[in-house]
């Protein structure tokens, strides 16, 4: 599918499909599960990254179907630079009313980045000015967490993770996504 | 969020160092996308989808279960985390309100109203269904506000060993957070009413139980006799 049919598909699934909320709510929300793991953790920032991977995998293993359902597409991508345009066009658009730019493909089109010129996540948000949390704390973390477990759901298995965040004083925000394989189909081992 | 300490941003022309001692300050991107250049009213009234809500909320919910002993522990904490939304809330829609409305309540009926109505509408795009007071005698400190169907516990199933259980204890925090940064310190607690009946109306009715300080009951007496 082209860059612009997916880019239609993302607003026309958003207009007629989607039950919204106020986003406020959202960001609200996030916001207090970061402090709260921030707290629990006693900033121990690497540890946070960590939880809020493991928390958008589990996100992405079940929202992959709430994906499929709402954008009727049952087709395979043909390939990986077709998966990036539907995940920046589509399925960040009808989650998150965003549509990260898709840049910097490596020559064997594996891997990529995802510029966030809008993270709602992040409205309202600044790091706690400790010297560290700049340094050391991804705080949309769960979104590598979120990629990882859906594109897992269709066999791709996929490292992610950021580059670069506004909120650590950086000029952009920036995650990096690399293919790692495609998962074959395996026969459950001794299954009768 | 993130940040506990309401942070200034630096004075222009006077390094961050200065103020705040031997910190270094926080470095901000030269583009000026920070929060002190965005306008406070932008995302009043964007959107996103309710299924991004209620997948955060899940996690939040199963996240706070792992780490408590029982159905109290993990009320309370969900409580926990709603007050400081409740906190910034309060002046975030105060500020947006019209200006010859944008006093902060003063009595307890003016704070209720503006729960059900102002933060209500904003979180969940309607007002709150009920707002009543106690009609027991013993206790002229409580009143409570319904909610027939919250909006948290649309996709929330819980098990029926935990049926004591109500997630919007993240609500009734939000509300103590409202109620505690009004200067009128309460403790709200949120409580399942439908009865699990066939065929019920409402049978996520939940119900707000608003349980002020004594002190907050004994101020507003004395100032209604003046």
């Amino acid at each position: 599918m082209s860059a612009a049919k997916a880019a239609r598909q993302g607003e026309e699934i958003w207009k007629t499909k989607i039950d919204k909320v106020n986003a406020e709510l959202v960001t609200l929300t996030y916001g207090t599960i970061v402090a709260q793991l921030c707290k629990d953790y006693e900033s121990d920032y690497v540890e946070v990254n960590k939880q809020l991977d493991k928390m958008g995998y589990n996100i992405g293993l079940r929202l992959i179907e709430d994906y499929l359902a709402k954008s009727g597409t049952m087709r395979r991508c043909a390939n990986f630079k077709e998966t990036a345009e539907m995940i920046a066009k589509v399925g960040f658009k009808i989650f998150l009313n965003i549509s990260p730019t898709i840049s910097n493909w490596t020559t064997d089109s594996k891997q990529f980045s995802l510029i966030f010129d809008e993270n709602p996540l992040a409205d309202f948000v600044e790091l706690p000015d400790d010297g560290r949390a700049q340094e050391e704390l991804w705080f949309s973390n769960i979104f590598c967490g979120v990629l990882r477990g859906a594109l897992e759901m269709v066999q791709m298995q996929v490292e992610a993770h950021f580059t670069s965040d506004v909120l650590r004083g950086q000029e952009s925000t920036e995650m990096r996504v690399t293919l790692i394989r495609y998962i074959d189909d395996e026969m459950p081992v001794d299954d009768e | 969020m993130a940040s506990s300490q309401p942070v200034k941003p630096p004075l222009a022309g006077q390094p961050a160092q200065a103020q705040r001692g031997s910190q270094a300050g926080l470095k901000y991107p030269s583009s000026g996308k920070t929060i002190y250049n965005r306008p406070l009213n932008r995302s009043r009234t964007q959107e996103l989808s309710q299924a991004s809500f209620a997948y955060l909320f899940g996690e939040m919910v199963s996240y706070a279960q792992k780490r408590v002993t029982g159905i109290q522990d993990l009320e309370k904490r969900l409580n926990v985390q709603g007050h400081p939304i409740g906190l910034k809330l309060l002046d975030l829609l105060l500020y947006r309100e019209p200006t010859r409305s944008q006093t902060r309540p003063l009595n307890i009926i003016a704070l209720l109203q503006f729960i059900t109505t102002a933060l209500w509408r904003h979180l969940f795009s309607r007002p709150a269904d009920a707002l009543e007071k106690s009609s027991n005698p013993e206790t002229p400190d409580e009143y409570m506000i319904s909610d027939n169907e919250p909006l948290v516990n649309q996709y929330i199933s819980v098990p029926k060993e935990m049926n004591q259980l109500n997630c919007a204890a993240f609500v009734a925090g939000i509300v103590e957070g409202v109620c505690d940064g009004a200067g009128f310190p309460a403790r709200v607690t949120a409580h399942s009413v439908g009865k699990g009946e066939e065929g019920e109306l409402w049978p996520g009715k939940t119900v707000f139980l608003v349980k002020f300080q004594p002190e907050v009951v004994e101020r507003e007496a004395y100032l209604g006799k003046s």
